[in-house]
């Protein structure tokens, strides 16, 4: 007999089916999992986190600290889920957690028998020795035994979604206080939303037996709600919690769509909303706090307000014996509830001893205390501080009330103490936040209604609306008068934090051993951390610490509390980017070409690049990649070069501003010309390289390497508009706009001459190395080329607009058949560039300078530009700094490896012999051996030398001979051929 | 945080890059016999104060443009929100 026959707003014809640890189960329509298990006599529900005691339901919401089962199974499974906020379906399968053995015989039980060796900071004291036990020993049993519930270590098979929303006042709880506010703010036309974390609305008034204008409450909140129903300007979201309160109105809400995860597997599950308003209302109501006694946490034993509600809301019968133990008039309401709906209430027990008894038809003990409650697997009886020892099979537990205040906290607010309710209430927060009824310390309803209307009236005017005319409420009244916390510390195992097993005996330690502030005792002792951030416990453990310390609690304080208000699953946070939606990506224009041509793609930031073209029978990239070389360097390539960063650039002043941003001089650049540009930053940090190049007196075209594309644009921007306002430039990017293609090779100018505009020379003579010129290929297609060489070929590259590309890749490779045109990927440009030498992204990599690349003496010293003048460091112009080189292999059978450092011969392998690194290597297909470029010191003056190569992470010591950095062609003959 | 564009009304700040400290906008001009300390007091001085901070932000996803934005950063209250031409012209006409 664990219903009550009739009452509660649960559908008993509608029966559904669940498993708990799998036994077959039934609940009803509007159950949650902890009222359908209550319904069920199960009190024990799970193991605690260090001790492995049995815990019980202890709570009816999300605060719920022990209650925590592992949902469903295999991927669909979720752990650490709160019975209390889960509604009930049909099929649910939930299971316990944390326990070796079955739930009623656990043998990590021994852990708390072992208290003593388990207390506050075990770990910082216990695994300390040997140090070559935390690696081998202590982390893995430590892992083994940690944690609640288990992963399934699948991916997860839901979908997440993520939103927006705006609205001139936001109402965080609809309770009593937030529902009569919305429906203030919605008759004036304000745009309205309303969030409750619960999937009825309403609040404490769905538990409770209160009357409302001489009828039932809950009549009065189907009254409002069909009223706010009707209105288009009001947003009504159950199943919604508001995770956090951010800067200037900005919300963060989870709102649950299935607590099934099998449910509509296409739709989202959870969606994660940012929500914008103007002001919001906090009407969060309060969380009540347990009171101390030795085994306050056994099974059995719940919160008094949350037995209240479990019987009127589920009709749920929650003992055969019930017991009332409180400080204050709330347990007195639970007692009368529990009788008037039939339930076997033998006792409550007030430890306040001059109250006038509300109710007389019961038994009652004033001015006592509970000293220890006694059970295995369950309660089973008490004892009071005067010996008397009471039989009971449950026990409502009411030590007062907490506003529940973390929302105004969010943005460092710090709540004070109130003397007179004893409990934190809000002190400041954040602007445009009001917060109103018990979660302001209001705890009477009535004054709760006129709070409300008080100030919905005030904030209404200011956000701009009319007044509107709204009706009193009369509510039945009741007195809430609690007594404060004891001035003394009770003896034995007391809990205070039910899931992070933290006992009174654990603060006293702490404190003891130095841990004073309320923020280090909270890291110490664990008090108040993981899924209920210590809402019950918190400000019970500050009340033991402000009797050690002797200190109001004012003075204890509280720690600060932060966003999520409760756990958001990562999922949601993730939303749809995940897999191959988790960043953006970008396609280069040639991108179907190249796929129907079998490229092997590769992610370069967000672009997706051809990285080699397999053709059939090649069985290693290798083969791919040397013929890709092989074959352009003998007769033609081609490669879609489109990633890199193109910004136009336009003015009277474009000369001088390139003057300004790079390096090397640009201002006196003819005409018709490219020029190779070393962009530094001001501190003299090489930061990024390209070339420009100039179609007429104010306009001038740049390149940018393509990692680097977005921040150089960004920092051109700052260059223009905050260091240079008055001058006439103006940039725009046009990196997708259009596409670009290298075509190098000795072939190269014979493939373009077919396919260029046949009035255009584009001899040697006529278009020698370095220039560039607006064309038109293909009958009519506008283009730019460039004669530049990245490959160190005879080489060009050609930009059409975009729209052209497929046609313009296709039409090439056709015309390119007779002269062996080959596409390449990232990988043969790659090799072709450490053939040559030209520096990129590995040795670009923000601690190099000009003087390190061997540039020190492109950089200008007349002109002002970024970053000449710091690169003048001294520090930066050692006799003794580091110098890019090439580097081979004495025995040229060995590869080298990219990051392996330089080690003078002879020398050990450590940091202070370190003589540099390798920043790329590659297999030279023309030398036949590997080659690597690097930085090491005085590498120009050291050509021929051999030294170490040491990677220590294989082991690997290679001899290496420094080397020239050009491998391929090092007088440029070809690229100017 | 919402930021009040100047032009184009309370925008998102992820639409923004931040960079600093608005001081970097009076860079020193680098003349024949510069100091590098100058430079090196523009570079690496830069305030970074509890309370009311002129910074840098840059609206990247919108219009480009490079703003002055004054926030306290004890709490994250915008007090002005100025294009950085504006902002030069008065820093300069105090």
């Amino acid at each position: 007999m664990y219903r009550t026959k009739t009452g509660g707003l649960i559908n008993r014809k509608k029966v559904l089916n669940f498993s708990f640890n799998g036994k077959n189960l039934k609940g009803l329509e509007g159950d949650t999992l902890s009222s359908a298990l209550l319904g069920n006599g199960i009190h024990l529900v799970g193991r605690s986190f260090k001790y492995h005691r049995p815990r019980g339901i202890f709570t009816s919401g999300s605060e719920e600290p022990s209650a925590l089962v592992q949902l469903d199974e295999k991927k669909f499974t979720e752990p650490n889920i709160r019975a209390t906020t889960v509604k009930l379906f049909d099929g649910l399968v939930a299971n316990s957690q944390n326990h070796f053995g079955s739930l009623s015989w656990d043998f990590m039980r021994i852990n708390d028998y072992l208290s003593n060796f388990l207390s506050a900071g075990f770990y910082y004291k216990t695994f300390m020795w040997p140090k070559a036990f935390w690696e081998k020993v202590y982390e893995p049993i430590i892992r083994n035994a940690a944690g609640l519930g288990k992963l399934s270590k699948e991916p997860d098979p839901s979908i997440y979604d993520k939103g927006f929303l705006h609205c001139d006042l936001l109402v965080i709880g609809a309770g009593p206080s937030g529902l009569y506010s919305a429906l203030i703010a919605a008759r004036t036309g304000a745009k309205v939303i309303i969030v409750d974390e619960d999937f009825t609305l309403g609040g404490s008034l769905n538990g409770e037996k209160l009357e409302i204008n001489g009828g039932l409450c809950t009549d009065w909140l189907g009254t409002i709600l069909s009223e706010l129903t009707s209105f288009k300007n009001v947003r009504l979201m159950p199943k919604t919690t508001l995770y956090g309160s951010f800067d200037h109105g900005i919300y963060g809400a989870l709102e649950i769509r299935n607590y099934n995860s099998r449910d509509n597997l296409k739709k989202p599950r959870h969606i994660l909303w940012k929500i914008y308003s103007k002001f919001s209302v906090l009407c969060t109501g309060a969380l009540e706090r347990s009171i101390l006694f030795e085994n306050n946490d056994l099974p059995g034993i719940m919160l008094s307000k949350s037995m209240r509600h479990y019987c009127n809301r589920w009709g749920v019968i929650p003992g055969q014996h019930i017991s009332i133990y409180t400080n204050n008039d709330d347990g007195w309401e639970t007692a009368k509830d529990l009788k008037e709906a039939g339930c076997n209430v033998i006792c409550i027990i007030d430890q306040r001893p001059d109250i006038n008894p509300p109710i007389k038809n019961i038994d009652y003990v004033l001015g006592r205390k509970i000293a220890k409650a006694y059970g295995n697997l369950r309660i089973s009886s008490i004892k009071l501080d005067n010996g008397k020892i009471i039989k009971t099979d449950c026990l409502a537990v009411s030590g007062g009330f907490n506003p529940n205040l973390h929302l105004t906290c969010h943005q460092r607010g710090r709540p004070k103490w109130d003397e007179l309710n004893h409990c934190f209430i809000p002190n400041n927060p954040p602007k445009n936040m009001s917060v109103i009824g018990a979660a302001n310390g209001i705890f009477n309803y009535q004054d709760i209604f006129k709070d409300s209307k008080i100030k919905l009236t005030k904030i209404l005017q200011n956000l701009g609306h009319k007044k509107v005319s709204i009706e009193e409420v009369k509510i039945s009244n009741r007195v809430y008068k609690v007594s404060p916390f004891p001035k003394n510390i009770p003896e034995g195992k007391v809990w205070v934090d039910l899931q992070n097993d933290v006992t009174v005996k654990d603060i006293k330690l702490a404190v003891h051993e130095g841990f004073h502030s309320v923020e280090l005792l909270k890291r110490y002792t664990t008090l108040g951390m993981a899924t209920d951030q210590g809402k019950n416990s918190n400000v019970l453990g500050l009340s033991i610490l402000s009797v050690i310390k002797n200190k109001p609690m004012d003075e204890v304080g509280t720690t600060i509390f932060r966003p999520p208000f409760t756990p958001v699953p990562i999922g949601a946070f993730a939303g749809r980017s995940r897999g191959k939606h988790f960043k953006p990506f970008r396609l280069t224009p040639s991108h179907n070409w190249a796929k129907s041509n079998n490229a092997v793609f590769v992610e370069a930031g967000n672009w997706l690049r051809a990285q080699w073209f397999p053709l059939k029978g090649e069985k290693t990239w290798r083969e791919s990649v040397d013929r890709e070389v092989i074959q352009t360097r003998t007769n033609v390539g081609i490669c879609d070069v489109t990633t890199l960063g193109k910004i136009d650039i336009k003015g009277k002043d474009a000369g001088a501003f390139l003057n300004f941003v790079y390096a090397n001089n640009f201002g006196k650049l003819p005409i018709g010309k490219v020029r190779y540009g070393l962009m530094l930053r001001d501190d003299g940090i090489a930061f990024d390289d390209g070339t420009t190049a100039r179609f007429s007196e104010n306009h001038f075209v740049m390149t940018t390497t393509t990692a680097n594309a977005v921040t150089v644009f960004r920092h051109l921007e700052f260059c223009k508009q905050c260091l240079n306002p008055d001058w006439d430039v103006h940039l725009i990017s046009t990196t997708d706009h259009w596409a670009q293609f290298a075509v190098a090779g000795p072939k190269s100018r014979k493939l373009l001459q077919e396919i260029c505009d046949p009035k255009i020379d584009i001899s040697n003579d006529k278009f020698p190395f370095m220039a560039c010129g607006e064309i038109n290929v293909l009958k009519g297609i506008p283009a730019r080329l460039f004669r530049i060489s990245f490959s160190g070929e005879l080489a060009y590259e050609i930009a059409i607009p975009r729209r052209y590309a497929d046609f313009f890749i296709k039409e090439i490779s056709e015309i390119g058949k007779k002269y062996n045109l080959v596409p390449y990927g990232t990988e043969a440009l790659g090799v072709m560039r450490i053939e040559k030498g030209h520096a990129a992204g590995n040795e670009l990599n923000g601690q190099t300078t000009a003087n390190n690349l061997g540039l020190g003496k492109m950089v200008s010293k007349l002109n002002d530009c970024i970053g000449n003048t710091m690169s003048e460091r001294e520090e930066l112009n050692k006799e003794n700094t580091l110098k890019l080189v090439g580097f081979i292999p004495t025995n040229k059978n060995q590869s080298l490896v990219a990051g392996s450092h330089f080690i003078e011969k002879g020398q050990t392998e450590n940091l202070e012999n370190d003589q540099g690194w390798m920043s790329s290597v590659a297999f030279s297909p023309m030398l036949k051996h590997s080659i690597g470029l690097g930085y090491i010191i005085r590498g120009n003056q050291r050509y021929g030398e051999k030294v170490h190569a040491v990677n220590p992470l294989r082991k690997e010591i290679i001899e290496v001979e420094i080397h020239s950095p050009h491998f391929y062609d090092p007088e440029g003959e070809l690229l100017r051929g | 945080m919402i930021i009040q564009h100047p032009d184009l009304g309370p925008r998102d700040s992820s639409e923004f890059v931040y960079k600093g400290d608005a001081e970097l906008l009076f860079r020193p001009k680098r003349t024949e016999n510069t100091d590098q300390k100058i430079f090196h007091d523009y570079l690496y001085l830069r305030n970074n104060p509890a309370g009311k901070h002129c910074e840098l932000w840059y609206h990247e996803y919108g219009d480009r443009s490079w703003l002055v934005v004054t926030r306290d950063t004890t709490n994250h209250e915008i007090l002005k929100v100025e294009h950085v031409e504006d902002y030069i012209k008065s820093y300069k006409a105090k």
